[in-house]
């Protein structure tokens, strides 16, 4: 019922959100706009550029691979995290006391900051003295996450399904608990197997929050920063580099400001593109 | 179809029950027979939907046991017991079309192509989804989806009984009517035993040939919609069912006749005569009282319009007595007298029938 | 206070929700918006709370046009079908939070709650928390709440729906009793023709965002202007046929035909639509003048009070209720009655013909 009301006092509710995103992402995000089309030498010096840094940057070598790194990075850490995500919550007990201890065993790791977790797998898994490096190598494998790019990228996603996949959980698991027990009895006089209600309840019932979670999943691998950037600073050479290090480095390493500006629009547009398609496709056929 | 045999049932939902009151069910037997239509009626919290969950198998009765045709299935889980239930809210499988609805249960058994298709074409046939079977199950409103539940109930040839658990509790009342005619059509078609909770008289008695009324976790009188309406063995059966319930009046007795306050009444006459001290009642139903020359004097107190009759509240001395009078017929405005009709007037010794 | 609706109507996007609408709602006696679900009524409950603005039109309350006036300005309250309560605070807190409000005094607060308490029969509750409560209590709670902030406009959006059936037949009794004398406007939505007719008053019949007709309850259950209303304000649906009027006979079919009653003589020649209600159509033989037809059984259901029998006569499907037992076999033919005098006519434009 969106019916119109005229009253103007709404306005001055609304106002302090207004001025936070302003502040927050319309200013920002303009003025980004505003350097990816010039170029600058400082001194407040501007001179139109057009679309030059954005063809710059796209025939770029540099922006290409660590593009290429990004996707890849995103879907391996998809494709582990929503499974094991799904598997966590369906084996999490219902009721009892189990459910609170489970609830904030999976919380804790949600609770760490960024910087901190990449510093504690940093030393988790130094080859010498680390617990995971150290069991590694003394298995048998020859582990280095700073010298070897295969050690490292095992490192950086390891680390963030340790880090995130809790959140897949909790999401599945509230998706879980909101079905009816009449779905689970109906299928169970249908004599169907685990898998049929798996496949025609639970996965079904769970579809919406398991959209917001490969969303919100997408959204936060593709832009990760400070984790790698703690653990491995983008190396060994340019192997861990993803887009959000590229950027920085571009940006604050080399004041590049034109590109950088143009290659962070590039990257939210991709961002935005896929999300969008990625949601419109689920909720297509969703009735109500 | 099957035989169901309840034996000396008990539930209780605390681990150890200690007080009456933690009985959810306190020790009830009955039979229902083979292709019988039978309601569980009474109101919530009366242990209806207990004793459905644990005829379906959902729930393992504390004591006791469930028979279906002389075999234990007590232990039991549902699909073990071939059975089907209908819930409140209409559970479909959203992904999957009305067809492969109704096929669900066919292929979770095993059964494949032609004999599939053919009996989910007939029972979409019964139950008016011809037109439908394609669609997505999700997209049909709340008694199409009440549909798909019960035929995927029907599909199934050897189904031993069909539970429904207040069926109609989401559906508008105009389709309400539909619906329900429409089950008791298919009962009379397929002859499967069916099981039928609610809280709804007009359901339960429209609906069955035998109704369980039940209070407080016990059966207080088990007969068919006529018996129930007409003798009712309890005064909560004569409160329970008819709109409105029975007029229950307490009286004297005098010689074997009932007296009330001072006027002797003519009733049925009293089987056994209750020990003194017991609390005595006259049961007349609404429909059994009419307006007389003469008899017992009342004052009007309230008429309300029902369309095709109209129920009289009167008082006589201080007890409120209700009539129910058919359309047309005329209504005294103030005072009047009105007639009990003798053969459906009956005795109750502490609430249990006498007559 | 008076209500009136001047030509409201709502449109949302380029749907009409409300075609214009009007109606002048009394303060003596029970409002009545009936219809089925999604017929609009509690969207016109909203427009008259002042929750939605109405896209064009005027509401008048009490003599003063109110149509900008925000809810919190308008002193209304309004019960719905699902029971709202505070869930943290006990009964006597729940029912006492509108008149802390406004700021009243410790022991006024006390003095009103309690004797609303008294009234509703929840004093000894009043202690309790509402998830300790029956369905039945929470919305006496509710409802007590509505009757303490004594608003001048109450609406009541289906509250006895969610309630068992004896429940709803105890506070149905009960509601006009509560808000006697009030001096406020009562509107209540139902979806229910029987309730309406019991609780009275006046009754505005709703389909599909129209107003059908508006007048006393009785009324317009008896003369139904249009075909619409009829149909909604009929429990069993009502029946309906195709009928063909020549020189004074009305035609049915080839075998069945009748003698117009006198006063609608004058009626043009030419095809109209039969509306008969399902109790004047009965199993057997009456005193008045009436029509023999045939009809083949579908389904009997009998209450003990009332017999439903389903049938279909011509490949319509009929519905006949007569109070008593008259049980039927499937598949077999009975003759019917219909009692003619009883027959309502609707022309082409679903209009009641009358005398």
């Amino acid at each position: 019922m969106a019916a119109k009301i005229k009253n103007q006092k709404a306005w001055f509710f609304v106002m302090p959100v207004v001025l936070l995103v302003a502040f927050n992402a319309v200013i920002p995000l303009m003025t980004v706009v505003n350097y990816s089309v010039q170029e600058t030498f400082g001194n407040n010096l501007f001179f139109w550029q057009g679309i030059g840094w954005f063809e710059q940057v796209l025939n770029s070598e540099r922006f290409q691979s660590s593009l290429g790194r990004q996707i890849v990075f995103t879907s391996i850490i998809l494709a582990i995290e929503i499974p094991l995500g799904i598997a966590i919550a369906l084996a999490m007990p219902r009721k009892g006391v189990g459910v609170s201890v489970c609830l904030v065993l999976m919380a804790l790791p949600l609770l760490i900051p960024w910087n901190v977790v990449g510093s504690m797998w940093n030393i988790f898994a130094l080859p010498e003295i680390g617990l995971l490096g150290k069991a590694l190598n003394s298995l048998g494998f020859d582990y280095n996450f700073t010298r070897q790019p295969l050690s490292a990228w095992f490192t950086v996603i390891l680390m963030d399904v340790w880090h995130w996949t809790s959140l897949v959980v909790l999401l599945a698991y509230a998706g879980l608990c909101s079905i009816p027990d009449a779905y689970y009895q109906a299928a169970r006089i249908d004599g169907a197997s685990r898998w049929a209600i798996f496949r025609f309840i639970q996965l079904p019932k769970m579809k919406r929050v398991l959209t917001i979670a490969v969303l919100l999943r997408f959204m936060d691998s593709f832009m990760i920063y400070t984790e790698p950037f703690v653990l491995t600073g983008g190396g060994p050479g340019n192997t861990t580099t993803f887009l959000s290090i590229d950027l920085v480095k571009t940006a604050l390493g080399q004041f590049d400001l034109g590109p950088a500006a143009a290659m962070s629009l590039i990257y939210f547009l991709i961002v935005l593109l896929v999300s969008w398609v990625f949601y419109t496709l689920m909720m297509k056929d969703e009735v109500e | 179809m099957a035989h169901i045999t309840l034996q000396d049932l008990k539930h209780s939902y605390n681990e150890r029950p200690e007080d009456d009151d933690d009985w959810a069910l306190k020790h009830l037997s009955f039979e229902c027979e083979d292709g019988g239509a039978y309601a569980l009626l009474g109101p919530s919290g009366c242990g209806k939907t207990t004793l459905l969950n644990i005829i379906s198998g959902l729930l393992i009765p504390t004591e006791g046991r469930v028979l279906f045709d002389g075999k234990d299935v007590t232990g039991l889980m549902p699909d073990q017991r071939n059975i089907a239930q209908v819930f409140q809210f209409p559970v479909v499988y959203d992904t999957m079309s009305v067809y492969d609805n109704l096929a669900f249960p066919l292929r979770n058994r095993g059964l494949a192509g032609e004999a599939v298709d053919q009996r989910v074409r007939q029972i979409a046939a019964m139950i008016d989804l011809t037109d439908t079977l394609h669609q997505r199950a999700a997209g049909l409103s709340a008694d199409g989806k009440q549909k798909i539940s019960l035929g995927r109930g029907l599909v199934r040839a050897d189904v031993n009984v069909i539970m429904f658990d207040e069926p109609l509790t989401v559906i508008d009342p105009h389709l309400k009517w539909q619906l329900r005619s429409k089950l008791k059509e298919l009962h009379q078609q397929v002859g499967t035993t069916m099981i039928y909770v609610t809280h709804d008289q007009t359901e339960a008695l429209t609906f069955a040939d035998k109704v369980v009324v039940m209070y407080d976790g016990a059966v207080v009188q088990i007969g068919t919609p006529v018996e129930l309406f007409e003798k009712p063995q309890h005064t909560f059966v004569g409160h329970f069912i008819g709109s409105p319930g029975m007029n229950i009046l307490s009286c004297e007795l005098d010689n074997g006749k009932p007296v009330l306050a001072g006027e002797v009444i003519s009733a049925n006459p009293i089987k056994q005569t209750p020990p003194t001290g017991t609390n005595l009642e006259i049961g007349i139903r609404p429909e059994f009282i009419h307006f007389a020359k003469s008899g017992l004097a009342v004052k009007i107190v309230r008429t309300s319009d029902a369309g095709h009759f109209s129920i009289v509240e009167t008082l006589h001395k201080d007890q409120s007595i209700k009539l129910l009078v058919p359309e047309g017929a005329e209504i005294p405005t103030e005072n009047a007298f009105i007639e009990f009709d003798k053969a459906h007037t009956q005795i109750y010794a502490d609430s249990q029938i006498i007559t | 206070m008076t209500l009136i609706l001047k030509n409201v109507t709502l449109n949302v996007g380029v749907n009409t929700h409300i075609y214009p609408s009007d109606l002048e709602l009394r303060d003596t006696g029970f409002n009545i918006l009936l219809g089925t679900t999604l017929a609009g009524k509690t969207t016109l409950m909203q427009i008259m709370a002042g929750l939605i603005k109405p896209t064009t039109g005027e509401i008048w309350f009490g003599g003063r046009n109110v149509t900008g006036t925000s809810v919190q300005k308008r002193n209304v309250s309004m019960v719905h079908q699902q029971f709202i309560n505070y869930p943290n605070m006990n009964v006597f807190e729940n029912i006492a939070s509108p008149l802390r409000v406004i700021g009243m005094s410790k022991a006024e607060v006390t003095r009103q709650v309690e004797s609303i308490a008294e009234i509703l029969k929840m004093t000894p509750m009043l202690g309790r928390k509402p998830a300790e409560l029956s369905g039945g209590q929470q919305q006496r709670t509710a409802l007590a709440r509505a009757l303490v902030k004594r608003a001048d406009l109450v609406l009541l959006d289906e509250p006895l729906a969610n309630l068992d059936f004896k429940l709803r037949e105890e506070l149905r009794e009960e509601l006009p009793k509560m808000f006697e004398n009030r001096g406020c406007c009562v509107v209540y939505a139902t979806t229910e023709p029987m309730e309406a007719l019991l609780l009275g008053g006046h009754t505005a019949c709703l389909n599909e965002g129209r107003i059908t007709q508006f007048g006393r309850t009785g009324k317009i259950y008896r003369e139904p202007e249009n075909l619409k209303t009829a149909q909604v304000f009929s429990d069993p649906p009502i029946n309906t046929a195709p009928v063909t009027k020549q020189d004074n006979r009305i035609i049915l079919n080839d075998k069945v035909n009748w003698i117009l009653d006198k006063d609608l003589h004058k009626m043009a020649d030419g095809p109209y639509i039969l509306g008969i209600r399902p109790h004047h159509i009965l199993p057997f033989e009456t005193d008045g003048k009436s029509a023999q037809i045939d009809g083949k059984i579908l389904v009997t259901e009998l209450s003990g009070s009332e017999s439903t029998i389903h049938f279909n006569m011509d490949g319509l499907s009929w519905v006949s209720q007569a109070s008593g037992i008259h049980a039927f076999d499937r598949e077999t033919i009975n003759s019917f009655y219909i009692q003619t005098d009883k027959c309502l006519y609707f022309d082409n434009n679903e209009q009641l013909v009358r005398a």
